[in-house]
């Protein structure tokens, strides 16, 4: 586990799969989540495109030479769908090439292959924003430390803007329901992430969510990430933009403390400035903190509870949502004429 | 931050490239027989060779920490983890020049501008392998 925030893998939980404990003749076991649709027909088990019949294991092995040396070793498989057993075992026979198979054989040899670490996340990153852009959809990613008011925010906003917008919210959190459920108590479509140990979302995840959550084509799509102002910020969905809250409650020095969210961030949303009579915040030296790691970021400043400055950030949602659906239209139109042109063509070969 | 995370990611990369190796390997194997099936030879990563920059916000000692605990009983298990630093960098619009920085939220070190922007030392990569 990690020793900074204790964040690791394999735990997430996304609503509406469930999880599976099976056991195999050879006595292996286990799980999987996968997703039920229970609709009208009663029993159509649409299973999320990550439930694979494959699956990975470890098996220890204990082995005994022909010199009466006994030892153990741990391996891998993986199980292809059509569950053939034909494995590769990789034997680790202590150090030393005493024990290697074919010693002398194979050289070392340096391979360069400079790959990004994050590869995997950027590349479905890119998967779920092409699939954003195709459908007009304006993603963004909302990030904050725990308790900037991102939920309250997100209420407000859909309260605002849901008649007019489709919108719907992923919501992530280490565990629990209760933001998927307040949002759901205004009437949006929203889905819970539960990331157990891990510290933010990822691309994965975000492609599990929507293929669940299935959002409306040119519809405002908000991702609210774990409350986390450090690992999130490397972690790439796939959204247009990242917004970035900020409470007053919280002291203005934030986007230097924490400077690459603030740097990875288009909008900084100044948050509970009813609150400011109250504390000790200067607003104008957090703007230019944050313009310090971020020339560019645009500055608007909130109160989710009074309604303070909320019509200029409903407009800038309108306005990204605008630039999404047009964006979308402009290519159905250039693929209606592209089309068009090429029935013109072969029309007089008809 | 989330160190975990990036030793899973160094760990499928590595896992990728191991068995493109034995396949490569285990045809050279097949040509050489003429024809003969051969059973893929198992790799060894000796050394994992990463590249971090000094703006990727990663703290090498919790990586260094989270690969011993991923590397267990796979291809790398006894790969030794060589982290190599890169500088971080960034243009200065006042100065027009690239200029050193060490880390995000740092002035221009000539002018002492903030109008900077990152061009380099941001990356986390694995560079290379030492595989036998």
């Amino acid at each position: 586990m990690c020793t900074t925030c204790g964040c690791g893998s394999g735990q997430t939980k996304i609503e509406g799969e469930h999880e599976h404990t099976h056991v195999h003749a050879d006595g292996t076991m286990h799980s999987h989540p996968h997703a039920h649709g229970h609709g009208d027909e009663g029993q159509d088990h649409t299973h999320a495109e990550h439930h694979h019949h494959g699956h990975e294991h470890m098996h220890e092995h204990e082995h005994v030479h022909a010199d009466g040396t006994r030892h153990a070793h741990a391996h891998d498989h993986v199980h292809g769908p059509e569950h053939e057993h034909a494995h590769e075992h990789e034997h680790h026979h202590g150090e030393g090439p005493a024990h290697s198979h074919a010693p002398g054989l194979t050289p070392a040899q340096m391979v360069r292959i400079e790959r990004d670490i994050l590869g995997a996340n950027n590349e479905i990153a890119a998967r779920n924003r092409r699939r954003f852009e195709d459908a007009g959809i304006f993603a963004l990613n909302l990030v904050s430390s725990p308790g900037a008011g991102k939920t309250t925010l997100l209420v407000e906003t859909i309260r605002a803007l849901g008649a007019a917008l489709p919108l719907a919210v992923i919501e992530g959190d280490q565990q629990t329901s209760f933001d998927a459920d307040r949002i759901r108590a205004t009437g949006a479509r929203a889905i819970q992430v539960n990331t157990g140990k891990g510290c933010h979302l990822d691309a994965a995840q975000i492609e599990r969510a929507l293929s669940a959550l299935a959002p409306a084509d040119e519809s405002v799509l908000f991702i609210e990430n774990v409350g986390n102002l450090v690992c999130p910020s490397a972690f790439d969905l796939g959204e247009a933009m990242k917004v970035v809250v900020l409470s007053v409650t919280e002291g203005e020095d934030k986007p230097l403390k924490y400077p690459d969210m603030f740097a990875a961030s288009t909008l900084l949303l100044l948050n509970k400035v009813d609150l400011l009579p109250h504390v000790n915040f200067d607003v104008k030296r957090a703007i230019e903190y944050a313009r310090r790691v971020r020339p560019g970021i645009e500055v608007l400043q909130v109160s989710a509870t009074t309604g303070a400055g909320m019509a200029a950030w409903l407009d800038w949602v309108r306005a990204g949502a605008a630039r999404a659906r047009e964006r979308r239209q402009q290519t159905v139109s250039a693929l209606r004429r592209r089309i068009a042109e090429l029935e013109a063509k072969v029309a007089p070969a008809r | 931050m989330h160190e975990m995370s990036l030793a899973e990611g160094v760990l499928g990369v590595v896992q990728d490239a191991a068995r493109a190796y034995e396949e490569a390997l285990s045809q050279s194997d097949k040509d050489s027989r003429s024809g003969t099936a051969q059973r893929a030879r198992p790799c060894t990563v000796r050394t994992v060779r990463l590249e971090i920059g000094a703006l990727a916000a990663v703290e090498c000692e919790a990586l260094r920490f989270a690969f011993e605990v991923v590397k267990r009983g796979s291809v790398a298990e006894t790969a030794a983890l060589d982290i190599v630093h890169v500088p971080g960098s960034a243009w200065c619009m006042q100065c027009s020049r690239s200029v050193a920085i060490a880390e995000r939220g740092e002035p221009c070190p000539d002018c002492g501008s903030w109008q900077l922007q990152v061009t380099g030392g941001d990356q986390m990569r694995v560079k290379e392998l030492e595989l036998a």
